[in-house]
Parts: C-alpha cells; structure tokens; sequence
C-alpha cells in the first residue's frame, strides 16, 4: 500500500517548523527518522494533511557535553546510529549506548532519531523507558514558547505523549550517569531486534561494602507507558545480592507490572519475563559496577 | 484537488543513483522505492512488506543502508543512492554475490539483493565475524526459501574471501 496525499513541508530551520505546527500542527504530523510513521502511513493507520518533514533541518542533530557533572544535550534528530557510536555517549551514558544497540536493526538505526521514537511513544520500544531510567528531560518549542517536560510527565498513553500538536521536540537533557553506576538493559523479543515483549532496565550502585546502595529499575512492554518499579527496587536496596534475595525481587516485580496480554505474548507470561528479566538485569548491573569500581580504583 | 505544479505535491529532484546523475519530478508521497523501481526502472529493488519489517528493499543513501521504502523519494534530492544494480561491477559478480551462489543463499532471489547489500554493509564494519554475529546481522532481512542456513554460510564465506583479497592485496 502507499501513502495518502499530503502536502508536504521541508523547512531548514527549528523556527520555520514550529511557524509550520503552529499553523498546520492540528491535522499535521512531524516526519523524524521516518522508521515508525512510514509503516503508519504505508498502511494508511495515519492521514496526516501535512507532513512537516524535520531531515533538513540540521540544526537538530548534536550530541553536547560540557566537562565534569554537566548534563549531556542530544538533539531530537540525532540518529539512533550516531548514539550508538559516539564515543561521548559510551563514556557519560553507557546505558544510552546499550539501549540504541537494541532498537531494531543498522538500516533502521541509520535512520531513526532519539526525539522521533520518544515522541512515538510505543509501550514496547527501549528509548522512552531508557529516558525515563535516566530521568531525562525533554525540550519542546512551539512559535510563541519554549518548555522544559519531566520525563515522568511526558508519555501519557500508547502512542500519546504530552507535547501539544504545536510543539516541537527540539532537546532532550540528561545528566551523566556516575562513574561508579553500574547498568543493563535486557529485553526478550521473537527475533534480534523485533519489538520487545519485556524489557528491564538497571542502574545500581554499590555501597562499599558491597551491598547495593541504590537501585532504579524501569521496565517497558509491561502497561501503556514504561513502569518504574519502586517496590522491586526498594526491595533490594541494602541487600547483598544473593539467589533469595533475587527471587525475591523477581516475584515483587512480577506483581508490580500491569501488562496487557495479546497475540505476541499473554499477561501471565509477561509478568513472569519481567522477573526473570529483573533477576538478570541487576546482576548485570551489578557485574558492571564491580567493573566499574575496580577500574577507577586501578587508574594510577 | 492536487496541482502537479505545486511542491507541496510534487517536485523535480536530482539524486546520484548508482553514480548516475538523475532528475525526475516526484510525487512528494513516492516512497524511494517506488521512485526506484516505477520512476527510474531499477527493479532490482524489492518491495516485500512496505512496513520496514522485511528488508528486500535495502538500498545505500549517502553510504548507509537503509529500508527504501521508510524514505521518501524527495528526501534523496542532493544525495547519492546506491542500489542492487550497481554492486555488480562490469559484470563481474562481487565477494558476496559469488558467495550466495556457491554456498546456495538464495533460491527464489527476491530477498537477495536486500541481503547483498545488508551482508555487504556489515562485512565492511565486521571483518572477521562468528557465526552468531553473521546470524544477527541478517535478522533483519526476511527469506521466504533458503531456511537461512545457508545464508548464514554464505556470509561467512564471504567474510573469509574478504581476507583473502586483503592479504593478496597487501601481498602485492
């Protein structure tokens, strides 16, 4: 199948689209990597009268670090690939560079932008429950404004995210993760690179004596929008890492999460891959922060 | 209700394609592949699920590969696209191409010229791959026929006839 017409826009400036949203935003739709709107549009589930189309405007794609504590600024049309591979992102955020390595396959990396797929929203996707397990904020402009939106107050429904119809996802902003924290992100998906059914999210620190001082922990695929999964977390905070102490955690998770069941995976089961998901993902974690923790403490 | 004449409809773009310079007016909602295949008769690209899911229509855009059918013709105007038609070079089948055949990685061939140019891309970032990362890098590709085996050999093969022509070529 093929598009439907639309009268398309192919502004070279931030100023230029947001003049374009402000007039056409209503009935219009942002075209970004294209990987998630294209197939929409293909099958006709979207019929946008204006397609405002954002590859030209180059002003959008940069990765910005600034020395010591500084949070990292990414432009929303900086590709998915281009994370992957920035060695600035592998250093501050290597649970960003983890994730993007997960998100579908190279020819939809080449394409696929961080602002696009946090402004798609799918319950299933790793970037938007990423963001949330790095407490991002994301930047939007319209003609007359510009608003800074907490991570926890941006994803509203499936597919549904707060930004208006005439606002613009210029920026998102997040802090980097400290030295010594750990991460991983796991997910279980049919093939390598498919939608996940699960994934989880770890970040921890370890307390020197071992045992974890902090925890957060995201999941996605587990309800309309990514869960922070407080009660696992608190669960294991304080704790040594042990078999127990795990399947403890597993079954807290399992029991935190409200997925929906359908054709790729039942209720039961995804409550249960959440568990099993936890269980692994922060003993990575862990690992990691031990990895981390040695190293630092080997540097002459 | 649609003016051919008005841009937001369609407009003439020129695109390198396959190192040939090429104009054509587009209708702003032809996706690449079809420019590809309807506009500039280069059918060797395929168009299996129009989703982004398959990738028979795997095509190069400035360099990197990407699902021609998630792009939208006029995106191309000003940049360089490489297809199927092009890895053939004089003829002479390349490393990847030779390796399908001898190692039997295609049969029916319609989600073969997706696969050269996925398999092609990742050799060139992955020389010397294991078999499990040869099976990942065409997890995005769907075939219908071969059962994938093969083509898991072939890629394979194909990776060890890269060294070969590295170690001839260093040699000379």
């Amino acid at each position: 199948m093929k598009p439907p017409i639309f009268r398309y826009h192919d502004p070279r400036t931030i100023d230029e689209t947001v003049a374009l949203l402000a007039e056409y935003g209503d009935e219009g739709k942002v075209l970004a990597g294209g990987q998630s709107l294209m197939p929409l549009l293909n099958l006709r589930l979207a019929a946008p009268v204006d397609l405002i189309d954002l590859n030209r405007v180059a002003e959008m794609t940069y990765i910005r670090s600034s020395l010591g504590d500084a949070e990292l600024r990414l432009g929303a049309m900086t590709r998915h690939s281009h994370a992957e591979f920035s060695g600035e992102i592998g250093r501050r955020l290597p649970l960003l560079s983890k994730a993007v390595r997960l998100i579908g396959h190279t020819a939809i990396r080449n394409r696929g932008t961080l602002g696009g797929s946090l402004a798609h929203a799918d319950p299933s996707a790793e970037l938007p429950a990423t963001m949330t397990a790095l407490d991002a904020t994301i930047v939007a402009r319209s003609a007359s404004s510009s608003r800074e939106i907490a991570i926890d107050e941006m994803f509203e429904m499936p597919l549904v995210t707060s930004l208006r119809p005439d606002e613009l996802l210029v920026e998102i902003r997040v802090g980097p993760q400290p030295s010594h924290e750990g991460s991983a992100i796991l997910e279980v998906a049919r093939r390598h690179g498919d939608f996940a059914l699960v994934g989880v999210i770890a970040r921890v620190m370890l307390a020197s004596d071992g045992s974890l001082e902090s925890v957060r922990l995201v999941s996605f695929g587990t309800g309309p929008v990514p869960v922070r999964l407080e009660r696992t977390a608190q669960a294991l905070v304080g704790q040594h890492l042990s078999a127990s102490i795990l399947d403890e955690a597993a079954g807290v998770a399992s029991a935190e999460v409200r997925p929906t069941g359908d054709g790729h995976g039942s209720e039961p089961y995804r409550r249960s891959v959440t568990g099993v998901l936890v269980r692994r993902a922060v003993t990575q974690a862990v690992e990691d922060a031990i990895r981390r923790t040695d190293q630092e403490g080997n540097t002459p | 209700m649609t003016s051919a004449h008005d841009p937001c409809f369609a407009r003439p773009i020129s695109l390198t394609v396959n190192a040939r310079e090429r104009s054509v007016v587009a209708s702003t909602r032809r996706t690449l592949a079809d420019l590809l295949r309807e506009d500039l008769g280069l059918t060797g690209t395929h168009i299996g699920c129009e989703q982004g899911v398959c990738g028979a229509c795997t095509v190069k855009v400035d360099g990197e590969i990407v699902r021609s059918c998630l792009v939208l013709g006029v995106q191309c105007d000003g940049r360089s696209v490489e297809t199927i038609e092009s890895v053939a070079l004089d003829g002479e089948l390349s490393i990847e191409q030779t390796a399908f055949w001898e190692k039997h990685g295609l049969q029916c061939g319609f989600c073969t010229p997706g696969l050269i140019l996925t398999v092609s891309d990742f050799l060139d970032n992955n020389g010397d791959p294991t078999e499990d990362e040869a099976r990942e890098a065409i997890s995005g590709n769907v075939c219908r026929c071969t059962g994938y085996q093969f083509i898991v050999d072939a890629v394979l093969d194909a990776a060890a006839h890269r060294q070969d022509a590295r170690m001839t070529s260093e040699e000379s």
